[in-house]
């Protein structure tokens, strides 16, 4: 049983020194900065700039987060603070069905849904033409995506705040959204920042969705319609080719093990808030 | 006060249109899937293998991703079981006292549960070439595996935060030694355990970044662990990619049958789950 435990959690050292294992070769050939920085992307010559890649993964995850938090935090607030027993109940699970829905399926309906969507009603208002792939529609379908996670995280920080601070409020007069406002928000704050943080790291890896709705072209992105090439749809759509280019594999690699130390950081960041607040509601 | 009570009115309005909106885009994903998937639905799709290759053929249907992803994820929920349970009755019964460092566990896996499943399928990867093994079904399966340990340790953790205390205390003050405690507190979290597959399998089924490098693809029912296998949400990725109108067809039907799948596990994890808040002592 120690064996397995140690064996499991060591999993976490076990994959971050495996990946920079990986991409020592291409550290050695180009600088840190270089790969980060650089926005010529030709593998063939031996050019691998990550820039293009980090902004458009930067794009994607900062308009799911800007659609989904003022969402999913007003939903979070119906259910817990408003909604009546009876439709919270009836409520509830759909927010668990929602995720369990696989990603490919969230990727179909971008595809079925969305892409027509923002190029036939949307895109036409701001911009000569769009296919609809872009950057907006990698972003709208991961909002939808990081929904059930930011509502149930919200959700559960929310009924921590005592009762009885926000009956003081109501008793000096305040309505219910002005305790909202000044008592439960402000309580909830950490709360809520440890779930975006959360949330975005959560969508800071998301893959296959985002690669079937994103155009993937390998520019930095400079509107919402605008095709991206997020670092996880790189992953994905180049395997096959890795092992016959030098130092592909290596690259691809790299591009796995940025988003594995972002991911982790943001992880722990959000994962200590969140404790500590258990924390001090067990107190 | 008047201007008081609008601002309330408006913010509870704004707070019922985004419940509608959170909660509705479930309806709005199922409905286009089962929308464009139900035309293309036939017998042939769950009962018959792709003709003429998956990409341009145009007869057939996906039984071997059905299988494949079932052997997947099976395989994947079974071996992450017999890791996860020792490790989940490892935190909670032999670590008394050490409140520190079973916080850092659990910590870990909650860190680990958040690692996208890209990062898995690169590293599964890793392994598959360090140990020579070339994209197979045994690939997919421990690409998988280490996917799901985090879901189903937390899980499990969870359930046997559960037990209280005092069955324990009986337990061992009885005689017994932690082992079989931990025996006693198996059999009473037994629906636990199944809401822990179910919610493992779910995940397993559905996803696709974790196999992509490590399963390949066949049109093919795999018949030996080292046989390339298809998986039901690569192939409705690939049949989408299709030149081809029937072969998009199929991958809307695929589409509808994973979501089908993944509906019927998330509704019997529910119920389970239910009922077992229900017996709570």
């Amino acid at each position: 049983m120690l064996v397995f435990t140690l064996a499991s959690v060591s999993l976490l050292l076990v994959i971050g020194i495996g990946l920079y294992y990986k991409s020592i070769p291409l550290l050695h050939r180009l600088s840190l900065t270089e790969l980060l920085t650089s926005s010529i992307w030709k593998p063939l010559k031996g050019l691998f700039g990550f820039f293009p890649f980090i902004m458009g993964t930067l794009w994607v995850t900062g308009i799911a987060i800007i659609i989904a938090l003022p969402l999913c935090l007003f939903a979070a607030l119906y259910i817990v603070e408003y909604a009546p027993t009876r439709v919270r109940r009836i409520l509830s699970p759909f927010v668990n069905l929602l995720s369990g829905i696989p990603p490919v399926i969230f990727g179909v309906w971008g595809v079925l849904f969305i892409i027509p969507f923002i190029q036939k009603y949307v895109a036409p208002h701001f911009v000569e033409f769009s296919t609809g792939y872009s950057v907006l529609a990698g972003g709208i379908v991961l909002a939808v995506m990081i929904f059930p996670l930011i509502v149930s995280i919200i959700s559960e920080v929310l009924r921590t705040i005592p009762q009885e601070l926000k009956d003081a409020s109501l008793s000096l007069g305040a309505t219910k959204w002005e305790t909202i406002k000044h008592v439960v928000l402000r309580k909830a704050l950490p709360g809520i920042i440890a779930a975006a943080v959360l949330a975005i790291s959560r969508a800071f890896g998301e893959t296959i969705a985002v690669l079937m709705v994103c155009g993937n072209n390998a520019v930095v992105p400079h509107s919402v319609f605008d095709p991206g090439y997020p670092l996880p749809a790189l992953i994905a759509n180049n395997y096959g080719e890795m092992l016959s280019i030098p130092l592909y594999d290596s690259a691809l690699m790299f591009a796995a093990l940025l988003l594995f130390i972002i991911i982790l950081l943001f992880n722990i960041i959000s994962r200590v808030i969140l404790t500590r607040l258990e924390r001090r509601l067990a107190a | 006060m008047r201007r008081r009570k609008i601002e309330e009115l408006f913010f509870k309005l704004l707070m019922v249109l985004a419940t509608i909106i959170v909660s509705g885009s479930f309806f709005l994903i199922v409905g286009t899937i089962f929308f464009k998937g139900v035309p293309y639905m036939n017998l042939d799709m769950i009962t018959k293998t792709p003709g003429g290759g998956f990409y341009i053929g145009k007869e057939g249907g996906i039984l071997n991703a059905i299988i494949g992803s079932f052997y997947v994820a099976g395989g994947a929920t079974v071996l992450g079981l017999l890791i996860s349970i020792p490790v989940a009755i490892f935190i909670n019964m032999y670590m008394d006292g050490k409140t520190f460092l079973v916080g850092t566990l659990r910590m870990a896996f909650d860190v680990l549960f958040g690692i996208p499943s890209i990062v898995y399928g690169a590293f599964g990867f890793l392994i598959m070439i360090y140990f020579g093994i070339r994209a197979s079904l045994l690939g997919g399966i421990i690409a998988v595996t280490l996917l799901v340990i985090p879901i189903l340790v937390r899980t499990l953790d969870e359930v046997i935060r559960t037990v209280p205390l005092e069955l324990r205390d009986a337990t061992l003050s009885l005689g017994s030694t932690r082992w079989e405690m931990a025996k006693v507190v198996l059999r009473q979290i037994r629906p636990g355990i199944f809401t822990a597959i179910l919610l493992s399998f779910g995940r397993a089924i559905g996803d696709v970044a974790s196999v992509l490098f490590t399963a390949g693809f066949s049109d093919n029912i795999p018949t030996s662990l080292h046989e390339p296998a298809a998986t039901l949400p690569l192939a409705i990725f690939f049949q989408l990619s299709s030149p081809v109108e029937e072969v998009q067809g199929r991958g809307y039907a695929s589409a509808l049958i994973l979501t089908i799948i993944v509906l019927i596990i998330t509704v019997l994890s529910e119920i389970l789950i239910k009922k077992l808040s229900k017996h709570k002592l």
